[in-house]
């Protein structure tokens, strides 16, 4: 399961098996969406697959989740989402009642975040061959003149923002899992950040890097984007906004908030001189409240982010290997 | 954030390492026995803060990390064979036996579920009377009242198609096994709090007075570890060694009753063998004669299995404090949580795991990329 953690073994299945296969020029881009040319427009394409367990959770469902996703992969690529495709497969036996759930939260969330399914397809597998339903989306949207966004354009110097409160739908999903059921006062933090994205583009557009901390979490887009632009990052583990409910949680099972996953939240590489005003901007948007600055790059430990801890020590924030497991004791 | 933040406080964790540091005056080697206290000295840096003369020893409390090779593999023997659903927490998937862990039986079509109780197991039982359900029983002190629970209930509810596969662990006796060892430098011990919760402290008293050390029951925040390392700093200064209870919000000296009444019922002390240290007597638990009918290893017939350790892994040396994770040769160059050679590179509470993890900047020990053809092994 760990080729599927967004970890370093995910990142090894499309490095040294997918990348050699494929092969072109697009797919080297290597982000959550890829930036392509067509006819002289700029266009952002992604695709993601979606397979969670429970397909409903405390603040969504599968079907936000593939409509948001898909979303915020185009909008970290600073492009305004416009259409997507949703292809299902579904599970012999699963009650349409539940299949048309889904289906009609996809529609809200796709309203709510100002895009269109345009196509779509079904299949359907065997009973016992599928999780009940298994939802994969692709998208499209156009990218603005002027807007760059790629972990190349990194340097020293940059300031680290996330745009609110981390480890929220990790925790959500983990506590109505089977078998781990607890009480806890969260919710997925699931929603669409084109618009979070187009109020910090409108104060500039000379952002360098966007990434949504999904799966992973914050530590895996850190090291992905320190990897990616061979800077040094630091945070600051007193600056990281982790809600006492998560804290808690992750303390209970032994795992850290830094590995949890986010479904509606950002990390930004802001040029120092824009930091003040994106920061402001994103403060002003209802997805951004809690937006804080938690750290910056350094031309120092290249490639390798470095946490420092609350007491003053240091600490290096791996790349995830797989999935986090619960602790024995 | 209530019982997080408090004992995570900056200007209070200054104050006890300015008292740390006033108070030493020549150099100390102390021993964390529990892994989840390494973690924390590392994961925080706490190391990096205490004076230089104030040496800590990682210690054997990793209860994945002391599994034995041996038992690891009967749990891949018994996860493997049809009709049975193998239980286990999440840490010991990962976990290298002998060519192969628990994740790969499971990719290759074994019924392998991550559990957060034993009583999980249990229900997962009721729910399947046509399969067995084993559940993987290790750890400390900590771990072992709730098996011990889990087989009390299944023989009072009459469920027959449940076992452990047990192998608990003491700490006690490792301790002294360690004292006994003669290249020994251990001063003065952080006991395992978590430990002392269950089995209070009286079993103490006399290691600390027969081998001259202090032991100071400590927690696993970062003040409670700077609490237990001043208390243990200031008891060899003085020349001191008593048994202190620095987490007495969680350990009464006579532990937990309830759960010792259930030890007694279920569980009789054994010799037990630690991974990569070999046999300590009476350092671990098994299942008492009349509870013999719920041992996996006996209803599965894999006592015959034996298991030498690799050599080249010398995580027993790591776990006996004679060695840090960094000084050992295979350390993140042959050995890395991608390809570790023992439990110590794999566990979350693993000694070389979190030097690993979080000292790589200062040890300079490269992630290594995948050794084998990636085509070579399935998606896990």
């Amino acid at each position: 399961m760990g080729h599927g953690g967004g970890g370093a073994l995910s990142a090894e299945l499309v490095e040294h098996l997918f990348m050699p296969a494929f092969g072109g020029p697009a797919l080297a881009q290597l982000g959550d969406a890829a930036a392509l040319s067509l006819g002289g427009v700029r266009l952002a394409f992604s695709t993601d697959s979606y397979v969670v367990r429970p397909l409903f959770f405390p603040g969504g469902c599968i079907g936000d989740l593939a409509v948001n996703g898909t979303v915020n992969d185009l909008a970290m690529s600073g492009a305004r989402p416009a259409y997507l495709s949703c292809g299902f497969i579904l599970e012999e036996g699963v009650e349409l009642s539940v299949v048309s759930r889904v289906a009609r939260a996809m529609g809200e969330a796709a309203r709510a975040a100002g895009v269109e399914v345009a196509t779509g397809d079904t299949k359907v597998v065997e009973s016992g061959h599928g999780d009940g339903i298994y939802v994969n989306t692709a998208g499209i949207g156009l990218i603005p003149d002027g807007v760059d966004l790629r972990p190349q354009r990194v340097v020293p110097g940059d300031v680290v923002i996330v745009s609110g409160d981390i480890g929220l739908h990790g925790v959500a999903i983990m506590s109505v899992r089977e078998g781990l059921e607890f009480g806890v006062d969260v919710e997925s933090d699931c929603a669409p950040l084109g618009g979070l994205v187009q109020s910090m583009l409108a104060v500039t557009p000379d952002l360098h890097v966007l990434r949504d901390p999904t799966r992973g979490g914050l530590a895996a887009s850190l090291n992905e984007i320190a990897a990616g632009s061979g800077t040094g990052v630091v945070i600051h583990e007193a600056r990281i906004p982790v809600p006492p409910a998560v804290a808690n949680a992750c303390s209970i099972l032994g795992l850290d908030p830094l590995y949890v996953a986010n479904e509606g939240k950002l990390v930004a590489f802001v040029p120092r001189e824009h930091a003040d005003a994106v920061l402001d901007a994103m403060r002003a948007h209802p997805l951004g409240r809690g937006a804080t600055v938690i750290g910056e790059t350094v031309e120092a430990h290249p490639g390798m982010v470095v946490a420092r801890t609350r007491l003053g020590g240091t600490r290096v924030v791996d790349l995830p290997l797989g999935e986090q497991l619960p602790r024995i004791c | 954030m209530k019982y997080i933040d408090e004992f995570q406080d900056p200007a209070l964790a200054r104050r006890l390492l300015d008292e740390i540091h006033a108070t030493v005056t020549r150099p100390w080697a102390l021993m964390e026995v529990c892994g989840g206290q390494t973690h924390t000295i590392i994961r925080h840096g706490i190391d990096q803060l205490l004076p230089d003369q104030v040496e800590l020893i990682h210690g054997p409390g990793c209860p994945v990390c002391v599994t034995p090779l041996e038992v690891i593999d009967k749990a891949l023997e018994i996860a493997s064979r049809p009709g049975v659903i193998f239980c286990s927490f999440g840490d010991m998937l990962r976990v290298p036996g002998t060519g192969r862990d628990l994740f790969r039986v499971r990719s290759e079509g074994g019924d392998v579920r991550v559990v957060y109780s034993p009583l999980d197991a249990l229900t997962i039982a009721r729910q399947n009377p046509d399969r067995e359900v084993v559940f993987f029983g290790i750890g400390f002190e900590t771990t072992a009242p709730p098996n011990a629970m889990t087989v009390h209930q299944a023989k009072k509810l009459g469920i027959r198609n449940f076992s452990l596969l047990v192998s608990h662990v003491r700490v006690p006796p490792a301790i002294e096994a360690i004292m006994l060892s003669p290249s020994c430098r251990v001063q003065g011990f952080l006991a395992a709090g978590h430990v002392c919760s269950v089995m209070g402290v009286a079993e103490y008293p006399e290691l600390a007075a027969r081998h001259r050390v202090p032991i100071v029951v400590t927690g696993f925040e970062p003040l409670d570890i700077l609490e237990g390392v001043r208390r243990t700093v200031r008891q060899l200064e003085r020349g001191e060694h008593t048994v202190e209870n620095a987490y007495a919000r969680a350990v009464r000296p006579e532990g937990n009753p309830a759960a010792l009444a259930m030890l007694a019922d279920v569980f009789e002390v054994t010799d037990r063998a630690w991974r990569g240290i070999g046999v300590i007597p009476g350092s671990g638990w098994r299942l008492a004669d009349r509870y013999r009918e719920f041992d996996a290893e006996h209803r599965f017939q894999v006592t015959g299995i034996t298991t030498q350790e690799p050599a080249e892994c010398r995580s027993g040396e790591v776990l006996q404090g004679l060695l840090k994770p960094n000084e050992c040769a295979a350390f993140g160059t042959v050995c890395t949580p991608r390809t570790p050679l023992g439990a110590t590179m794999v566990s979350s509470e693993g000694a070389c795991a979190a030097y690993y993890l979080y000292r790589r900047l200062d040890l300079q020990a490269a992630p290594a990329a995948p050794t084998t053809p990636l085509e070579a092994s399935p998606v896990g």
